[in-house]
């Protein structure tokens, strides 16, 4: 079985998948497809059964519903041993009671290739540390440690690898450095990788595509930039990167879009951005789509307008100012404003009215959970 | 837990101390004047006993110091088959020891991880037996299997037993009798390292293709290697001195003799001191000599 894995990614494919343990529902209903040698994150924060999804995967655990195919073949039923798939755990799970090489040869041992050692000394090349070959796994840093464990699943050329929040442990220099030579190993490698991380930066930075998950199923998937820009849903629209929420009932709707009046604004949205367009809705826009002005600009139906409103806060975190801006009526909406020598200096408690364009505005699906559902 | 007082890896080494003088002289006296007056002075003792000879002028039973190391020839020439006899004794029960203990030991440490009620229970019976003593115990199982016990008569009316055969005296009873007695000795170590058992190594293990009868060979077995050692040298040890079992007040017979009954015998009945005692010494050094070679060849020293 084990010895026709062949050197390429196949596809990964998960229908209708449940997974109960006793007293919770981890995951309901997931339906997932990972075309092969894509680089596909899952991303979400924890508990939202990201972790189960790759164990079931793996094999490590077994739905309670549903069919799980690698490349085509059914492999629910499969043992994890049987599976052609290797993960890096969170935790690295290098077996302390062997050195590094032997760690990296296991795989390759078990399956009674020819030349373990060799590959597997090839292996430790490839994350650069052969120089470390003879050492015991303890005996190793943090990062290398990762990278062990990367080796150790890289050398069997699985057609899918799975990654357990792997970086998660990593410092932040480190993590960078981690993150650009995965993404440079995988497409040297052309394998499929499934990513599960919490870390929204990450995802968006390395993967091709990310599937936002969230209560045990995928609010959105897409690829990062699509997601970021036209997020779909409450939870996706503050998950990735902060987004600047607005409530309320639609008043107005013309050809292309239509608008909602909060606290005396009218703000519009294009139909084709919205997922609703009746009734009570959420929009939002990102904070650096905003700029501010200090006094009212022209009304423009390109342009959203909403003031005047106070400023509270002001955050200084290097490329950017942060800005929070108390407007009556409203609430509060954040605003950065890059730090080119430009932007005009604004002091605390100074009135200001904040415009973005209308192109750059969504519609979400669903209402923010402390706004009563119409 | 007070298991952990088995516990294995004790790869820290102490420290040095920081304190010097009169502090740590004064922290060590105790227990450095408790092993000189019950360890050092016997031992020291036993060694002058092993190598007298009978007294001339003396009667029966009275002995004067010399240099004869001519009773360590004889002690061999004379008891060489008991000798054997009771390290393939403690070899055979320390083996069936492991074998029982270690599912045992597997289950309670890893499968039972979930219920914890249930692992306490399970310990709780383990050490259970300890509660009345293992004399009583011992001659429980002496009656259980005594020669008109319906445990005998049915292996004799099924034929696996002729009509002359019987179970007590017989190495079978004897190992049997030993295995039972220290299986307490074997679980408890083997849990404590079976219970710190990383769970992620063995699902890495069949991550990477091992079966689990692989996992268990290449990963369990090597992880859980201190318990095994600390448990095989804490049953080992004490039955290869053991004198109950095999004696022919409980589970053994004149042909079942251990090297432990023939110290006795030589101590308490003929009052051959000399001989008892080269055959303590003899009984310590081949132990020691066994133990580190077993220790060393395993690979963890660091237990020594």
């Amino acid at each position: 079985m084990a010895k026709e894995f062949i050197a390429r990614g196949a596809d990964l494919e998960l229908k209708q998948i449940r997974k109960e343990f006793p007293g919770f529902v981890a995951i309901d209903n997931l339906d997932l497809h990972v075309p092969a040698g894509e680089f596909f994150a899952l991303l979400g924060p924890s508990g939202c059964g990201k972790t189960t999804t790759l164990r079931l995967v793996a094999g490590l655990e077994s739905p309670t519903k549903g069919q799980i195919y690698i490349g085509g073949k059914d492999v629910t039923n499969t043992k994890p041993h049987e599976r052609p798939v290797n993960t890096v755990f969170q935790s690295y799970a290098l077996f302390p009671h062997m050195s590094v090489l032997e760690n990296v040869a296991f795989g390759l041992r078990q399956r009674k290739i020819d030349e373990p050692l060799v590959k597997a000394k090839k292996a430790l090349n490839l994350v650069q540390l052969a120089h470390l070959a003879d050492r015991k796994p303890q005996q190793l840093s943090g990062g290398q440690q990762q990278r062990v464990a990367l080796a150790r699943a890289l050398v069997n050329r699985p057609s899918l690898l799975l990654l357990d929040e792997p970086l998660g442990a990593l410092d932040l220099k480190l993590r960078r450095e981690m993150q650009i030579e995965l993404k440079a190993i995988q497409m040297e490698v052309g394998l499929t990788f499934l990513h599960v991380t919490h870390d929204q930066e990450e995802a968006m930075d390395m993967a091709d595509t990310v599937a936002v998950m969230n209560l045990g199923h995928i609010e959105q998937m897409g690829a990062p930039e699509v997601l970021y820009d036209r997020p779909k849903t409450v939870f996706v629209s503050k998950f990735l990167g902060q987004s600047n929420l607005l409530v309320g009932d639609v008043t107005s709707t013309s050809a292309n879009s239509i608008s909602i009046e909060v606290g005396g604004n009218k703000i519009s949205v294009p139909k084709d951005r919205a997922e609703k367009h009746t009734g009570k809705i959420a929009i939002g826009f990102r904070p650096e789509k905003a700029i501010f002005h200090t006094k009212k600009p022209a009304a423009n139906s390109a342009t959203n307008v909403i003031g005047a409103g106070e400023i509270i806060d002001i955050r200084f975190t290097g490329v950017s100012n942060q800005y929070l801006i108390e407007v009556p009526n409203l609430g509060n909406i954040t605003v950065f404003a890059q730090n080119m020598g430009q932007s005009p200096v604004i002091e605390l408690g100074e009135k200001v009215w904040i415009s973005w364009a209308v192109e750059h505005t969504f519609g979400l699906s669903d209402l923010p959970a402390n706004v009563e559902q119409a | 837990m007070a298991f952990a007082a088995f516990g294995s890896n004790n790869s820290s080494k102490p420290s040095k101390p920081t304190k010097t003088g009169k502090v740590v002289i004064a922290l060590l006296a105790p227990g450095l004047a408790y092993l000189g007056a019950f360890f050092l002075t016997p031992l020291i003792a036993l060694i002058m006993v092993s190598l007298q000879i009978p007294d001339p002028a003396g009667g029966y039973a009275e002995y004067v110091p010399a240099l004869e190391i001519g009773n360590y020839g004889y002690v061999i020439a004379e008891y060489l088959p008991h000798i054997l006899r009771s390290f393939a004794y403690a070899l055979a029960a320390t083996v069936l020891a492991l074998l029982i203990s270690y599912p045992l030991a597997y289950f309670i440490g890893v499968k039972a991880r979930p219920w914890p009620m249930l692992q306490k229970l399970m310990l709780t019976l383990v050490i259970a037996p300890f509660f009345i003593s293992f004399l009583l115990r011992t001659l429980a199982w002496k009656q259980l299997f005594s020669n008109e016990s319906w445990i005998v008569t049915t292996l004799q009316d099924s034929g696996l037993l002729d009509q002359s055969q019987y179970v007590v005296g017989t190495p079978f009873m004897v190992i049997f009798g030993l295995t039972y007695n220290f299986i307490p000795f074997m679980t408890l170590p083997l849990y404590t390292s079976l219970e710190r058992l990383d769970i992620r190594y063995l699902e890495a293990g069949s991550d990477l293709y091992a079966s689990p009868a692989k996992v268990f060979r290449k990963v369990t077995l090597p992880l859980s290697m201190p318990g095994i050692i600390s448990g095989t040298l804490l049953t080992f040890i004490p039955i290869a001195g053991d004198y109950v079992n095999a004696s022919g007040d409980f589970l053994g017979s004149s042909s079942t003799a251990m090297i432990g009954n023939v110290i006795e015998s030589n101590y308490l009945q003929i009052n051959d001191y000399p001989s008892a005692s080269a055959l303590s010494v003899l009984l310590m050094g081949v132990i020691l000599v066994l133990v580190s070679v077993y220790v060393r060849k395993s690979g963890t020293e660091d237990l020594l």
